[in-house]
């Protein structure tokens, strides 16, 4: 009896704990991590950033520059947890999608800064790319990584 | 050197192509930074040792594909893309690609 008591709480409650765990530790994080972004984005905000191939013409810019961000991040037990259980029913998994948005603004905003550092001021060809990364051996862990690239510009006030 | 991932440079126009120039590396993972990253996994948040990783593996790819440009007796390098593909857990490619070409100042516009 005692001995199958434990084996109930080693099979079930250890899981169960870190679920419950993650589940808090998981949305602080990504709360945080969401403030934080905002935050960039409105410094980034005079930055702009268009999907354009062609260069505009009435702009007098400077020379180019690649510049890009990435950033990789990591799911949570609890995430993992819901979308397991998600891929028996189907539909969305609502998870995984804070997960990317999250990766994506990040990539992009780290691009901006790059732009600012070089004295940009228009990055334009915006490209986004996702990859995902396999971080354990036997138990696959999942994280996923954006990428957001493009050609930075110094828009001079002469041109326009 | 100019790298850009658009067609055309301002000011500038392209007076010889020289083809498609690539870098690229393979990247693994280390151990170490796993330990972190299998914590992670736990917890959640952003993988800051793996994006490093990254980072660095693009830029060394960039490096290379620069040289090979260079080889070529280019001065700019348009239309680069990147690409990456995971070979094994743990380890992943990091390419990136573009067309080597000559420019010039133009006078025209």
């Amino acid at each position: 009896m005692d001995e199958m008591s434990l084996e109930f709480v080693l099979n079930f409650g250890v899981p169960a704990v870190l679920i419950v765990v993650a589940y808090f530790t998981g949305s602080l994080i990504e709360q945080r991590h969401f403030r934080r972004i905002i935050k960039k984005e409105n410094e980034l905000r005079d930055i702009l950033a268009f999907a354009i191939r062609r260069v505009p013409k009435d702009f007098a810019l400077l020379e180019p520059k690649l510049v890009c961000g990435s950033a990789v991040i990591s799911v949570d037990y609890f995430k993992k947890f819901a979308a397991g259980l998600r891929g028996i029913i189907g539909g969305r998994i609502g998870t995984y999608e804070s997960l990317f948005e999250r990766a994506r603004r990040e990539a992009i905003v780290r691009m901006k800064d790059e732009a600012r550092r070089h004295g940009g001021n228009i990055v334009l060809n915006v490209k986004l790319e996702t990859a995902r990364i396999y971080a354990g051996g036997g138990r696959a862990t999942v994280s996923v990584e954006a990428m957001a690239y493009g050609t930075a510009y110094s828009k001079s006030d002469g041109g326009a | 050197m100019i790298v850009s991932n658009m067609e055309e440079i301002p000011g500038k126009r392209v007076v010889q192509h020289l083809g498609v120039v690539q870098g690229s590396t393979v990247q693994a993972k280390n151990v170490f930074r796993d330990i972190g990253a299998s914590l992670k996994n736990l917890v959640g948040g952003e993988l800051k040792s793996y994006t490093d990783l990254m980072n660095e593996a693009r830029q060394e790819a960039l490096d290379r594909m620069k040289q090979e440009a260079e080889a070529l007796g280019a001065n700019a390098i348009l239309n680069v893309r990147f690409a990456t593909s995971t070979i094994t857990q743990g380890a992943a490619e990091l390419l990136a690609y573009g067309t080597a070409v000559v420019v010039e100042e133009s006078t025209i516009g």
